[in-house]
């Protein structure tokens, strides 16, 4: 049980026309922890993080070679249903993006295009989710007012719960907390803690205290190569690698 | 010597601003001015009674009428083609595409082809088609005429839905055709609305592209197949008279016109706040 991996990388590459943005990435992402993705800006975290749900699908000119596993599926297989991958991973973006719709509808966005329609299964879904994300308290009153007007921080603790509601195994997190308040972020940060006991959850942050705080197991990427990977305490403490050990203790950033 | 500049540029500018608000003004004023002895209640609730034309009783219900199912038929026309079309070249094109650049360009230039042109092709499509001049060779005309700005308007609002909120839309599962009808255009709906609003006040004000088309009768007709009367031909006709009382009328019907395209337009404002509250910034 200890350490089932979730997720297998072999021989990843991303083109971004001719420019190489993923230089042949290995790696396993582990079952049920929280795995940080570190390195400094423009580095390829952020595309490694969306080969997994396959969004790099969505970015005109890109190409993809080698594979990446989930649950031993190969998600790029040509065969492979794109809908199903995604409906397996939730997603927290860098900004909050609420639909353009209420409260209630944006959790209930995802069920309903999956095919729940009964009205009382979907309150209940919006409810638990909302819980989940530890917003009912403040939303419950709010329901249908537009997303739109809600508080950056909560706009984001929303979109955890809208991502959740298609009850996913994986939480996909770029930089959750860039756009976010102190108090916002740690309220995010709190919620992984909480999550990562049902969840793998793969973030990707370029804050070293953060990946610090919370990480299990950490990824470190430097310009489209993997540099190092390990047991949070191992990369922090003991980092093999020189640059490593210098975008820890801040030489580079 | 700079600040004398800034004062003449701001002078200048100023200027030109009054400039478009009093040409606004003195249409609106001539109109009114004109217009308002002529009209009576009967201009707005009855038909052209016999010798209308050289003074007689009667109104011009028949052209608010026909403006109205023309003009509103037109906008749904376009309107149908106008979103897939825009969708498509925003959602369904690659950024860089040739073939989304080409649409573009038509669209651009159809724009600036005179309305005319767009009532003689119409014209000719109905010879092709057997249709007689009446309300449905209309609504095929100045749809066409409409359809260029419309899709422009609405290519311009969905072009800016950001792409982070669609792939917000991918990443819980849905697929494309859902993220499309669900998400862009309900955040782009107020911008949806305006578009069809500009598309209906261009359609409505228009005299040439109906002039062979439509046709004009005295009678109120709502049928497709029939010729119907338009405000733009009836101002046209009723200017046309030696009789001032007649012109008078025209002034009138020019005055119903405005009123109706702003009382459009605010109700379009109304449904635009009304939508954009959802939407996401």
């Amino acid at each position: 049980m200890e350490n089932r991996e979730h997720i297998k990388v072999e021989n990843l590459s991303v083109y971004y026309g001719d420019n190489q943005v993923l230089k042949n990435v290995s790696i396993s992402i582990p079952d049920r922890k929280i795995t940080a993705i570190i390195g400094p800006s423009g580095c390829g975290k952020t595309t490694l993080l969306r080969c997994f749900n396959r969004l790099v699908d969505t970015v005109d000119g890109i190409r993809v070679t080698g594979k990446v596993l989930v649950d031993g599926d190969d998600i790029f297989h040509p065969e492979q249903d794109v809908t199903a991958i995604r409906k397996k991973m939730g997603l927290l973006s860098q900004r909050p993006f609420p639909l353009p719709m209420s409260i209630y509808e944006n959790v209930a966005y995802g069920p309903r295009i999956h095919g729940t329609r009964n009205k009382k299964e979907l309150d209940a879904i919006v409810e638990k989710y909302l819980k989940v994300a530890n917003i009912w308290e403040e939303l419950k009153d709010r329901l249908n007012e537009p997303a739109s007007r809600l508080s950056i921080g909560q706009q984001q603790r929303l979109c955890l719960a809208r991502g959740l509601a298609v009850e996913p195994e994986i939480i996909l997190a770029d930089e959750p907390t860039s756009a976010l308040d102190p108090v916002s972020s740690r309220n995010i940060e709190e919620r992984f803690l909480e999550l990562k006991n049902r969840y793998t959850i793969v973030m990707v942050t370029h804050i070293l205290r953060q990946a610090k705080r919370l990480a299990d197991y950490v990824i470190f990427v430097y310009l489209g190569e993997l540099i190092e990977h390990g047991p949070s305490k191992d990369i922090f403490e003991n980092p093999k690698e020189k640059i490593t050990k210098e975008y820890i203790k801040g030489v580079i950033s | 010597m700079k600040r004398l500049e800034e004062r003449l540029f701001k002078v200048l500018m100023l200027l030109s601003a009054g400039v478009v608000m009093s040409s606004l003004l003195l249409i609106i004023g001539t109109v009114v001015v004109k217009g308002l002895p002529a009209l009576s209640l009967d201009m707005i609730t009855k038909a052209p009674g016999g010798g209308y034309y050289l003074g007689g009783g009667g109104g011009v219900l028949n052209a608010i009428v026909g403006s109205l199912l023309l003009a509103g038929g037109a906008s749904v026309v376009s309107v149908l083609f106008g979103i897939p079309v825009a969708l498509y070249m925003n959602v369904y094109c690659p950024r860089d595409s040739k073939l989304a650049s080409m649409v573009r360009m038509s669209l651009d230039v159809l724009c600036g082809v005179p309305s005319i042109v767009y009532g003689a092709f119409g014209f000719a499509i109905m010879l092709v088609l057997g249709v007689k001049a009446s309300l449905l060779g209309g609504i095929i005309a100045v749809s066409l005429l409409i359809m260029p700005t419309m899709i422009r308007a609405i290519d311009e609002v969905i072009r800016l839905v950001p792409p982070e909120l669609m792939e917000a839309s991918y990443s819980v599962g849905a697929n494309r055709l859902e993220t499309v009808f669900k998400v862009v255009v309900r955040q782009t709906m107020p911008g949806i609305i305006s578009a069809v609003l500009l598309g209906f006040g261009r359609g409505i004000g228009d005299a040439a592209s109906v002039l062979f088309t439509t046709g004009f009768t005295d009678r109120i007709s709502f049928s497709l197949l029939e010729p119907v009367a338009t405000l733009p031909l009836a101002i046209f006709f009723q200017l046309g008279t030696p009789l001032p009382e007649v012109q008078q009328r025209a002034y009138a019907s020019a005055f119903i016109l405005t009123v109706i395209i702003l009382v459009l337009s605010l109700s379009a404002r109304f449904l635009v706040s009304r939508y954009a509250k959802h939407t996401v910034r």
